[in-house]
């Protein structure tokens, strides 16, 4: 299971020969697996708590099943029921203490079980008593997970029961006619081991018999059960695939469709179209090859060439020329980055209300600090008596340069445009050439 | 909206857009005198020392090479002809190219026709005419200059008259690259618009006469795209 598991990221590469044992680990509360379940998601949950293997985990839990005479089934089921799925907090146990009809079946079926049992015993086969309670609880305990469960795991029970519905249903009839008379020959031989305990083999009659018992099983539900882990496998590629393709259609039409938008706008400037299609180029390959991720103010991109996106985001979608100059350069961190979304915001607010046609930035490193300067010679407003909308911006501006250290200022003045400074200090660093 | 005060500038125009060259001759109208076109640097040449306008409105890119080409040479023969260019690339190479080799100053096309008309009257009038974009460049290309310098063991040759701009001309260049007129300028400085002009020349002055490679290297490392 582990080397098909459909997570390739998510802890191989953390596997090395002496750890096997161990899967990634995850911490806050106690959840059942969703995406690596394969049953119930106990065994995933489990890995993810202890930081073992699932597949550890599963062996385990198989084991201790056997050991125990299934008792240890009673703990998975009864985890099931009460530990919610990861990502959410509502259990099963949540839902279901509300469905009665769930619990009068689960009740129906738990004493149905009691009475056949008690029946197998009178007839003779005692030896089915010592399973009793684990089969009765986990049946009660899966017919109510089956009514309160989500639409997903009852589809994963629906198919984990396929097999048993196969085999009274239609399907490749030879192959499964062999399977059938195979298992139960193991079966009878299992079982007659079991019981019988004859005076020679008595002594490894319940590994024997076991072991058996258990191959029947698998030469019977074995294939089926390999399809279901391989259409699990499949479903999560699939889904990964589909969002890789919902992030990249996002990406590209955050960057190129919108440089493709300018150039048409731009058609008759063949240098503008040129200098838009190189950076459009650029960006595109520091994305395919560098895995940058375009039209993105991280950390890696330079000052000017954040005052470059505003630039562009602006121009595309306002339809207004901006000036930008950028004097000097640096790599932008957190507190610069405060301040190119403030001076963003400035000049999309230039955009929208100033009515003029042109909007300078303006943006100059020094040593110790960087500047920024937006300005329109639009209508401009009188700042004292500021209408509502303007001055949530002029304080989301402020609040935002204030929590970073950094200051602004708002001048403006009703027929004399409006004019923006935004100072940040810089936290380390020389005064860089503007070469990019 | 300056008035068109003195005689009306004759002005030829080098581009080898054609339709360019009449979208600027009409915006131009009549506040200036439009009296030639050329379209390439060795007719451009041969035009301006026959025609001797007052301005040639000159694109930074002509098919013949660099508008720095034209500058050149007819400021060799013809110092008295002055310069403005104009390109649609914010190429800082080009335009301080160009600069360096005389131009009086560099606006952008995208310039709106009034403010081209009062651009050419003032380089008419042996005024500097800087753009925010060219004010950004030189802003740039000076402020790296005494730390190259020295990096580089210029101590010598480095002339801080001509190497270093003053702290009033670097203010000055700094609200030009903000969008600031001459006009707000000295609004905001309190000083005449006249003394604006002075710090503009004497910034161009440095870009020109500078001796320092730096600015040269500056300008063709610093590609924007």
């Amino acid at each position: 299971m582990p080397a098909e598991d459909g997570k390739p990221h998510a802890g191989r590469t953390r596997w090395h020969s002496r750890d096997w044992m161990r899967g990634p680990r995850t911490d806050g509360p106690w959840r059942r697996g969703g995406d690596e379940r394969l049953v119930g998601g106990v065994a995933a949950g489990l890995a993810g708590r202890t930081g073992l293997d699932v597949t550890v985990v599963r062996v385990g839990l198989v084991l201790a099943t056997l050991v125990t005479f299934g008792y240890a089934a009673i703990a998975y089921v009864l985890a099931w029921l009460l530990l919610p799925v990861s990502g959410s907090d509502a259990s099963i146990i949540h839902k279901a203490k509300s469905d009665r009809r769930g619990i009068a079946l689960a009740a129906g079926l738990g004493t149905l079980l009691i009475v056949l049992v008690a029946v197998a015993s009178a007839v003779g086969a005692g030896w089915l008593s010592a399973v009793e309670w684990p089969l009765v609880i986990c049946t009660a305990g899966i017919a109510l997970i089956w009514r309160n469960g989500t639409a997903e795991e009852q589809e994963t029970m629906r198919r984990l029961a396929e097999p048993f519905v196969g085999l009274t249903g239609g399907g490749r009839r030879p192959r499964l006619v062999w399977r059938l008379i195979v298992a139960f020959v193991l079966f009878l031989v299992g079982t007659g081991i079991l019981v019988s305990g004859h005076e020679s083999i008595r002594m490894l009659a319940p590994l024997g018999g076991g072991v058996l018992v258990l191959a029947a099983i698998a030469v019977v539900l074995g294939p089926w059960w390999l399809g279901i882990a391989r259409d699990l496998v499949a479903e999560r590629r699939a889904r990964i695939r589909a969002e890789e393709r919902a992030d990249m259609a996002a990406r590209v039409h955050d960057s190129v469709l919108q440089t493709l938008a300018m150039i048409q706008r731009r058609a008759d400037q063949p240098q503008q179209v040129i200098q838009l299609a190189r950076a459009q180029e650029r960006e595109l390959r520091s994305w395919l090859f560098d895995g940058r991720a375009p039209g993105s103010m991280d950390t890696e991109m330079t000052l000017s060439a954040g005052v470059r996106h505003i630039q562009q985001e602006v121009e595309a979608q306002h339809g207004m020329t901006v000036e930008a100059v950028t004097v000097g350069d640096c790599e932008l961190d957190d507190d610069l980055g405060a301040l190119l979304e403030a001076a963003r915001e400035a000049t999309v607010n230039a955009a929208k209300w100033s009515g003029a046609d042109v909007v300078s930035v303006f943006a100059e490193v020094e040593p110790g600090e960087v500047s920024m300067f937006v300005r329109d010679r639009g209508k401009g407003f009188d700042p004292d008596a500021v209408p509502a909308d303007r001055k949530g911006l002029a304080e989301s501006i402020h609040a935002r340069m204030s929590r970073r250290g950094g200051e602004a200022s708002i001048r403006s003045a009703v027929g004399q445009g409006t004019e923006v400074s935004l100072t940040m200090p810089r936290a380390v660093g020389k005064r860089q050439s503007s070469r990019s | 909206m300056s008035p068109a005060s003195g005689p009306v500038p004759s002005v030829v125009i080098v581009d080898d857009h054609g339709l360019f060259r009449s979208g600027v001759r009409s915006e131009l109208g009549d506040r200036v005198n439009v009296v030639g076109e050329a379209e390439d640097v060795e007719p451009a040449i041969s035009l301006i020392s026959r025609i001797l306008p007052d301005v040639v409105l000159l694109d930074v890119h002509l098919p013949g090479g660099g508008g720095q080409l034209v500058v050149g040479a007819v400021k060799a023969e013809h110092p008295e002809v002055r310069f403005l260019a104009l390109s649609a690339s914010d190429a800082p190479e080009d335009v301080i190219a160009v600069i360096r080799s005389g131009a009086r100053g560099y606006v952008t096309k995208t310039i709106s026709g009034a403010d081209l008309v009062d651009a050419v009257v003032r380089v008419a009038a042996g005024d500097a005419v800087f753009s925010p974009r060219l004010a950004g460049f030189v802003l740039d290309a000076f402020a790296s200059l005494p730390e190259a310098a020295e990096a580089a063991g210029l101590g010598p040759s480095f002339d801080p008259e001509l190497d270093q701009l003053t702290t009033r001309e670097r203010e000055v260049l700094r609200l030009i690259a903000r969008g600031y007129t001459y006009k707000e300028i000295a609004r905001e400085f309190t000083i005449s618009s006249r003394t604006v002009e002075t710090h503009v020349s004497s910034v161009l002055r440095k870009l020109q006469l500078s001796t320092r490679h730096q600015l040269t290297r500056w300008a063709t490392e610093r590609r924007l795209i």
